[in-house]
């Protein structure tokens, strides 16, 4: 028998159990498009995190406070183990050769805030986050103003009440109104109880857009000083200004390590403290943890994966043994009237490899399909030391590999191989009247 | 040639052993037409799976045509089913799916005939059904059935046509048919048939009646073929066979 015959008589026996053949493709195409889907998304999603981390920006450094009696809250001056502004102060008068820039804030409002931050402007009101920082806040964070100005010295020392919007505030309240120069009430507070002050915005920020860090386009940004009064009005028994955040920009990345002893010497002594209540975070750090954020994705990648090649395999699986018995009187009268054993296996060899790869294929497409078609974010938020850390990865991040393609294919074939091949096998080495008894 | 020698068959049932054919000593000549007879359980069947290479004895030794076939492998066994011997089954075995043509072709493929439909075709007209050829065993009745499944047997030219109860699914009427087919090939091509069948007036075709009984063969007579004289309905299915016969070739 040549292969050409095998390839004939193969093609014959699919196409005279159509129905079979396709309820076996389902099974394929059902698997493999679940796979294609899965690991689309989750690939995506991955990406989506490489990215963002690195959007993060270089070379900088962040001082916090501790978090031992928060539970994770932080963000509120006067309630968590203490930072101060007379802190970043020090660190400024250190006057340490590495160090670029100190900006320092306070922040409240936005998740993981107990205080909600509402900007309210004629009948218009958004929540935000609001943030008290100093002019430097521009370079250290490379992240600029776009329309207006940012806060100047002027406003720090005078205690202005003037405001800077982040982007997707300023368009939430004034739309396509110029809002440079408008009044907006900012209210800080707890449902109805709270205060309010009216700020005079003076200039709105870039956009960062929504891949990279889609929450600072919803901060709004007033001096310090300001904010301290009006808002984190809490002081300390000291009288020193609590902050959330000192963040230092370094002009040579080799020297962190250096940066965080040094700067952690010069807190200890300030702070009178033997054991730090602060915690120094260099970008080194933070790619750390984006890297164990990102292999935890992987792992989960893979365990969707996986999940999806054992539903994909079962299918195929369930479908070939139930056509087995057909197949084994089949086997019977075929060896009956002269087939070899080679021919048998030769035969459903063709047979499997044929319909897993066109449902393989088919499987594929689907998966493509279901990408194109399901299009939705997958937002979720990652703990970054005490930074909550939204990832957002926009439906046209779907990311379908070669590797997956190949991994689904191969798993389609072989499982259609193992379930298929294998019991015709078997059936194909009984002598043929043992093969026609199996009912 | 067929010569079996002290062939034996023992099948295992749970832990009990069976014993269906106890040291059968047994030769069929070239262009016998012969009839093996028996009460159920008597072995017969088993005997004549062992004929047509399609089960395997426990002892004994089978030779077709003066090869040892119990010796032979896979392949080889396979080939001989093929090319020296036509099965005809009680039950018909047709793939359900396939049409008459590729049914009949299918014996061919194994084999590599180019020209397999071609005669597959002349096959099906010996048996008389030219009219037939795209019908799937489903369109077809029984008496149908079984005449595809004996063109299947004979497409490849073998020199001997084996059957297990051919006519045990069959009304009396196309019983009487079928053994007009088998008598023709037997007489006009000298074809070697044997088969295994319980009824009296079936097995009254064939010039050799043998009989089992547990195992061991208990008669082997010759006999006078009566099919002229007692055909009930003879004379139609003699002459619609003889004609198709003739068309055919």
């Amino acid at each position: 028998m040549t292969i050409l015959d095998v390839f004939i008589t193969s093609i014959s026996a699919l196409r005279s159990n159509i129905m079979r053949t396709l309820l076996t493709m389902l099974g394929i195409i059902i698997g493999i498009s679940a796979v294609i889907t899965l690991t689309a998304a989750g690939q995506g999603a991955q990406q989506g995190v490489s990215d963002q981390i690195r959007g993060l920006g270089s070379n900088l450094m962040f001082v916090k406070p501790g978090v031992s009696t928060t539970g994770g809250i932080t963000g509120i001056p006067g309630t968590g183990p203490s930072l101060f502004f007379e802190d970043a102060q020090a660190i400024d008068a250190a006057r340490l050769p590495y160090i670029d820039g100190i900006a320092s804030h306070g922040a409240v409002g936005g998740p993981g805030s107990i205080l909600q931050a509402q900007a309210i402007y004629r009948g218009q009101n958004t929540n935000m986050v609001l943030v008290g920082t100093e002019p430097s806040y521009q370079a250290v964070r490379d992240f600029y103003v776009e329309k207006g100005r940012f806060l100047s010295e002027d406003d720090v020392t005078k205690k202005a009440l003037n405001v800077v919007l982040g982007a997707d505030v300023a368009d939430k309240l004034f739309g396509t109104t110029d809002p440079i120069a408008q009044t907006v009430r900012l209210f800080v507070g707890v449902g109805r109880q709270g205060v309010g002050f009216n700020f005079t915005v003076v200039g709105v920020m870039e956009r960062k857009g929504a891949s990279a860090t889609g929450d600072l386009d919803n901060l709004v940004f007033v001096p310090l000083p300001s904010f301290q009064s009006r808002v984190a009005f809490i002081r300390n028994p000291k009288g020193f200004t609590n902050i959330n955040q000192i963040n230092i920009k370094l002009n040579d990345r080799s020297k962190e390590a250096q940066a965080k002893a040094e700067i952690g010497d010069i807190l200890l002594k300030r702070h009178n403290s033997a054991e730090p209540d602060f915690t120094i975070s260099s970008q080194a750090d933070v790619l750390s943890i984006a890297t164990d954020v990102e292999k935890t994705l992987r792992v989960l990648l893979v365990s969707i994966a996986l999940i999806s090649l054992v539903v994909g395999g079962i299918g195929i699986m369930n479908i070939m043994l139930v056509s087995v018995t057909e197949r084994t009187r089949e086997i019977g009268i075929r060896k009956a009237v002269g087939a070899k054993r080679l021919d048998i296996l030769m035969q459903f060899i063709i047979e499997a490899l044929t319909v897993t790869i066109i449902g393989g294929l088919l499987g594929v497409g689907v998966g493509y399909l279901l990408t194109q078609v399901l299009q939705h974010d997958i937002s979720f938020d990652v703990n970054l030391l005490v930074y909550k850390y939204a990832i957002n990865v926009s439906g046209n991040r779907y990311v379908i590999t070669p590797f997956w393609i190949a991994m689904g294919l191969g798993m389609s074939a072989v499982t259609g191989l193992l379930f298929g091949v294998y019991p015709a096998w078997r059936a194909a080495r009984l002598d043929p009247i043992e093969a026609l008894r199996r009912e | 040639m067929i010569r079996l020698r002290k062939i034996s068959k023992l099948y295992r049932l749970g832990n009990q052993e069976v014993v269906a054919l106890r040291g059968i000593d047994l030769e069929i000549r070239d262009g016998e037409f012969m009839a093996i007879m028996g009460p159920s359980g008597s072995g017969k069947s088993t005997m004549m799976n062992i004929i047509g290479c399609l089960d395997r004895p426990t002892e004994g030794i089978y030779e077709l045509d003066g090869i040892n076939v119990s010796r032979l492998g896979d392949a080889a066994l396979a080939r001989v089913r093929n090319q020296r011997l036509g099965f005809v089954f009680q039950s018909f075995n047709l793939l359900p799916r396939l049409n008459a043509i590729d049914q009949v072709a299918m014996p061919l493929s194994y084999r590599g005939v180019a020209n397999r439909k071609q005669l597959a075709r002349v096959a099906l007209g010996m048996v008389g059904l030219g009219n037939r050829m795209h019908h799937r065993p489903t369109q077809l009745s029984g008496g149908q059935q079984q005449r595809v499944a004996i063109a299947r047997a004979i497409v490849g030219n073998p020199t001997i046509i084996l059957a297990d109860e051919p006519t045990g699914a069959l009304d009396t009427r196309t019983s009487h048919d079928v053994m007009e087919i088998f008598r023709k090939l037997n007489e006009e091509r000298g074809i070697t048939i044997a088969f295994v069948t319980h009824e009296h007036d079936v097995a009254a075709y064939t010039r050799r009646i043998v009989s089992l009984r547990d195992g061991e063969i208990i008669s082997d007579t010759p006999n006078t073929p009566v099919y002229q004289q007692q055909h009930p309905t003879g004379d139609s299915a003699a002459t619609d066979g003889e004609a198709l016969m003739e068309a055919s070739e």
